[in-house]
């Protein structure tokens, strides 16, 4: 959380005139001159060794009339990170050096932050809104930016109780539907974008090769609807013959305000959407926004509910896994089959889920201080049988089904993904990093939880190849089982809440950013809390987003047939890549 | 057993050719080929979209009722299962698929986001519901439904088809393309063509901000 | 050998294949049947489960259990008079927490005094936007509101559901959630017996006051 003492006094003894330590109250960190924020982060990653900037968080205080962007970067080697912030004044144009050139990884959270607050990024290579279309009207993660069905600031609405009269939203909008134009719109007169920026930003000429023959550079947009961009994400591809030349993907095709909408809710509330976050493991998400928001209230969580949450994070990375593996090879052509048989596993761990929490999918099972339920016995039995037999049958069966097939090897075999360098310096994080010859895996580099507790190695593979990407997926599981084997052993009787169930927490004021190892990646979760029921500021640092920036590295000067698989290896949820 | 349901009541098959012979109406015939080879489109939008897939999957397997063609292509679905959050920007792309999709075609609002926007009804890039452009046939509440659920409703769906009858089916009509939808713009906010006019008097009454 | 990692992995799609006829025949020869009973539904859903997975639903049901949760419903007691009494006092916990604000609660005057009187005149909730969380029945301190099992739902319009559809006896609510109920009975009665023993005391302590 806080950087140790050591070095807040380098950075600030390092640039006397520059830093200044952020003295607000429940804040950490370092607060950088705009002018000198390229100088201070080359420092920090170069002198400090901070080479993983993990996320880029735009935030507006409007009552102090200040714009805060906040970086979070860490060491690869693990231990705690480094924040800083950069503030400017709420007057437009709202302009931030751009780091793209220091770590490529800000491109896409940059691109966000111009996007919902408006902040202007210079010297950014490609500073086009990326979740909303361009030409939609004004930023709106900004605080005095108001969407169609606004009703109140913060819920819970007075309308539902005590004045409670049922409406539907739509009767109290003058558009009568989710919309709102600005004032004397005419959308006759529209002019409507035509995604020339986005076209321009793919390179696009003909060429002449070797023979004299003329050659043109071909564009072709891949979804938002197509079988194998794992739900409605589109990428923009210019094609030389089958080699792709210049790639963009565009996202936002279900971004559901996420942020926006966490904002108003109670921190109570957010449990549920967080579950909506990364649909596939409901239960990491939910202990990502559970350690933050304990981390904030400054409590402890029952000893028993630590051990849950483990098994059932555990628990989930396998199923996740496993659905990986299913759907990479039905993109790859292997239809069905595999995903079949992997959706079976995942069903019993669903069943488990359902069991404990009431829901397959939606779990909303973590409580701030524990978990809402004990697992009761026959459940723990189940869960034994799972991890204990079951499920590591299952595994070899997997890797004897598919791991030795030729066609899956000729085809995975060699295919470059991302080199180490390059996936830090993407920000790359989980499988594929750790794929790429990095140990970084949150759960040990920056233990959390009861993480720390639990005999297990960190999978890591060289070859930076398709088939390690795909095999360390299996590494995975093989560890994951390794822990749940020792948390079913050690988990100790008792209470599985710390706290008194309460539907209105008492956060006090501060940040927070609290991260966990997802089967993604890492997830993160800022919050800013100003005393009151509801979140001033609730950011998700999603792993999918994060990872996707990288796609196009990846993807330059291999064949189109290659791309979906590419793609695939990211693993990406579009839930979570949107919010 | 399939003779049961194609079978028309009112007449009586003695019980020797029961097995071989079935006596029905055209309709009945016609509706049970078409309920029982429902294609879905194969089309995901959020999180309900995983549970469709759980829906085809060993466990439920929705072959059992003919529905486990999913035609990445529009022009060979049948069925247009929305299963999950319909957003602003997504929605051109919808309404041009079901545009795309021959007739007779079904709309299946699968849970709570695309029958009303959902728990994310309030956001800013949240269409309130498939159903302001599209026709829905079924809608199935829950977030998500589960696969079981799901089956209900698209069985639900079923009962609907049978009752429809190949004299009035609209698909049959002189009408060219009755259930054309005009694609929907993206401008300052998410633009209903059909309701323009509408839109221009809402704005210029508008108090501003 | 080319061709062997191919070999070895229909070997197990092979196997897979044969399980399901080796399950039917051990079932079999012990006499017991695997399709259509709950055992069989049990052991297709538990660690052991081989060969064929389905739960042939709607013929079969997949067991639910006790905390699975869909829409919410209201929990009403028939006292002795075949009178319902709706546990529900208006308190408005329910639509505080719920997190898409899906609870419209209209709180009812007594006609003769004015006064505020407990019972809700009408609850509304918008079963197409709420998110199943549970967050209602959770937190409701007089067990008023509950979690529905009932998931085949599906419905050919919006689904508002109002305090008529919501109303269920708690009778229902005993059957489909046994072990919460006896808790929450147990501790109900466990609460009556010390306010009575409470009474008494007060009662025996100054009875002349
Ligand atoms: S209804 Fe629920 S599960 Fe389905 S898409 Fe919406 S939020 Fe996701
Ligand atoms: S919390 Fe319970 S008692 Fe209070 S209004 Fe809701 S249902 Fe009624
Ligand atoms: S289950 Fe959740 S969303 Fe639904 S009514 Fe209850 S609190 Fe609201």
């Amino acid at each position: 959380m806080a950087a140790p003492l050591t070095l807040t006094v380098n950075l600030v003894a390092r640039f006397p005139n520059s830093v200044s330590a952020d003295a607000r109250p429940g804040y950490s960190g370092f607060i950088v001159t705009k002018e000198s924020l390229t100088e201070v982060a080359t420092a920090i990653r170069d002198e400090f060794g901070y080479d993983l900037l993990t996320a880029v968080i735009a935030v507006d205080y409007i009552n102090e009339n200040k714009m805060e962007v906040v970086y979070h970067a860490y060491k690869t080697t693990g231990g705690p990170g480094l924040v800083f912030k950069v503030q400017v004044e709420r007057v437009d144009p709202i302009e931030v050096p751009s780091l793209v050139e220091i770590w490529a990884g800000a491109d896409f959270q940059e691109r966000e932050a111009w996007d919902l607050h408006g902040i202007k990024f210079i010297g950014h290579p490609d500073l086009r809104r990326i979740l909303m279309w361009e030409g939609f009207d004004g930023h709106p993660l900004r605080k005095d930016w108001k969407e169609a069905f606004y009703e109140e600031d913060t819920k819970p609405f007075k309308s539902r109780w005590p004045d409670g009269q049922f409406y539907m939203a739509e009767s109290k909008n003058p558009f009568k539907d989710n919309i709102n134009f600005p004032k004397d719109f005419d959308p006759d007169t529209l002019i409507v974008d035509k995604e020339e920026d986005l076209y321009s930003s793919l390179e696009r000429h003909s060429t002449k090769d070797d023979d004299g023959l003329k050659t043109d550079h071909i564009v072709v947009n891949m979804g938002p609807h197509h079988p194998s961009t794992h739900g409605v994400l589109r990428v923009a591809l210019t094609l030389d013959g089958e080699t792709i030349v210049g790639l963009k993907p565009v996202m936002g095709y279900l971004h559901r305000n996420h942020d926006k909408i966490g904002e108003r809710n109670t921190y109570l509330q957010i449990i549920p959407y967080t579950d909506r976050l990364d649909y596939f493991n409901s239960m990491s998400n939910n202990f990502g926004y559970a350690i933050t928001v304990e981390k904030l209230m400054k409590i402890a969580v029952a000893e028993r509910a630590e051990y849950i949450r483990v098994i059932m994070a555990e628990l989930t990375r396998i199923q996740n896994h496993l659905v990986f593996a299913g759907t990479l090879l039905n993109d790859l052509g292997a239809m069905y089959t595999p995903s079949i048989y992997a959706f079976e596993e995942r069903e019993l761990i669903l069943d488990i889920f359902e069991e404990v929490s009431g829901a397959r999918m939606m779990c909303n099972y973590f409580r701030f201080g524990g978990v809402v339920r004990d697992i009761p016995d026959h459940v723990m039995q189940k869960i034994k049988d799972l991890v204990f037999e079951r499920l590591p049958a299952k595994t070899d069966e997997m890797e004897r089904f598919l791991n030795e097939n030729e066609i899956l090897v000729a085809r995975l075999k060699g295919v470059h993904v991302l080199s180490a360098e390059d996936a830090v310096r993407y920000s790359v994080t989980g499988p594929v990093l750790r794929a790429a010859g990095v140990p970084y895996d949150i759960r040990r580099a920056d233990p959390y939880s009861v993480y720390d507790r639990f005999d297990f190695d960190v999978a890591v593979r060289y070859n930076c190849d398709m088939l390690d990407n795909y095999l360390i997926r299996f590494d995975e599981i093989r560890q994951s089982i390794r822990i749940l084997e020792q948390a079913i052993k050690q988990i100790p009787q008792g209470p599985i809440n710390s706290q008194k169930p309460a539907y209105q927490v008492r956060v006090p004021a501060g940040e927070a950013y609290g991260r966990v190892e997802s089967p993604k990646g890492e997830l993160g979760f800022y919050i800013i809390s100003n005393g009151k029921p509801n979140p001033w500021r609730y950011h998700v640092r999603p792993a999918s987003f994060v990872n996707m920036t990288a796609l196009e590295k990846m993807c330059l000067g291999t064949k189109i047939a290659d791309f979906i698989a590419l793609l695939g290896m990211l693993d990406i949820v579009m839930g979570e890549l949107d919010r | 057993m399939e003779n049961e349901t194609i079978n028309s009541p009112g007449y009586d098959i003695p019980d020797d050719i029961k097995n071989n012979i079935a006596v029905t109406t055209i309709d009945r015939l016609y509706n049970w080929g078409r309920r029982s080879s429902v294609w879905p489109l194969m089309f995901g939008l959020a999180c309900c979209a995983i549970e469709m897939i759980a829906a085809q999957t060993a466990r439920y397997d929705m072959s059992r009722f003919g529905m486990e063609v999913m035609r990445p292509t529009p022009r060979q679905a049948d069925m247009l299962l929305v299963s999950g959050t319909v957003t602003k920007k997504m929605l051109p792309s919808i309404v041009r698929l079901y545009n795309q999709m021959p007739e007779p075609k079904y709309v299946v609002a699968m849970g709570a986001c695309a029958s009303s926007g959902g728990p994310f009804k309030e956001g800013y890039n949240v269409v309130a519901g498939i159903d302001k452009f599209l026709p829905v046939d079924v809608y199935i509440p829950g977030c998500p439904p589960t696969p079981q659920a799901l089956i209900a409703g698209l069985i639900k769906l079923q009962e609907k088809i049978d009752k429809q009858s190949i004299r009035t089916a609209p698909w049959y009509s002189k009408m060219k393309d009755p259930n054309y939808v005009p694609m929907p713009i993206l401008g300052p906010d998410l633009i209903d063509v059909r309701r323009n006019a509408e839109i221009r008097d809402a704005a210029a009454t508008k108090e501003s901000a | 050998m080319f061709g062997k990692g191919i070999l070895k992995g229909l070997s197990v799609t092979w196997k897979r294949f044969w399980d399901t006829y080796l399950e039917d025949i051990s079932w079999m020869l012990r006499g017991k049947k695997r399709y259509y009973t709950e055992e069989g539904i049990k052991h297709r859903s538990s660690a052991d489960t081989k060969g064929i997975f389905t739960i042939q639903y709607p013929e079969e049901q997949l067991i639910l259990p006790e905390e699975a949760r869909y829409l919410p419903f209201l929990v009403y007691n028939v006292d002795a008079e075949g009178k319902k009494e709706v546990l529900c006092t208006s308190c408005g916990i329910c639509a505080k927490v719920c997190p898409p604000q899906c609870i419209w609660i209209v709180r009812s005057n007594d006609p003769v005094t004015g006064r505020p009187v407990p019972e809700p005149t009408e609850f509304y909730i918008d079963g197409d936007i709420c998110m199943n969380c549970g967050f209602c029945a959770e937190y409701c301190p007089f067990d008023a509101i509950k979690m529905d099992h009932d998931f085949a739902i599906a419905s050919y319009g919006r689904n508002v559901l109002n305090m008529e559809k919501l109303l269920k006896p708690s009778s229902y609510y005993e059957g489909i959630r046994p072990q919460n109920f006896a808790r929450e009975e147990e501790a109900r009665k466990a609460k009556e017996a010390a306010k009575a023993a409470k009474a008494e005391a007060a009662a025996s302590a100054a009875p002349t006051a």
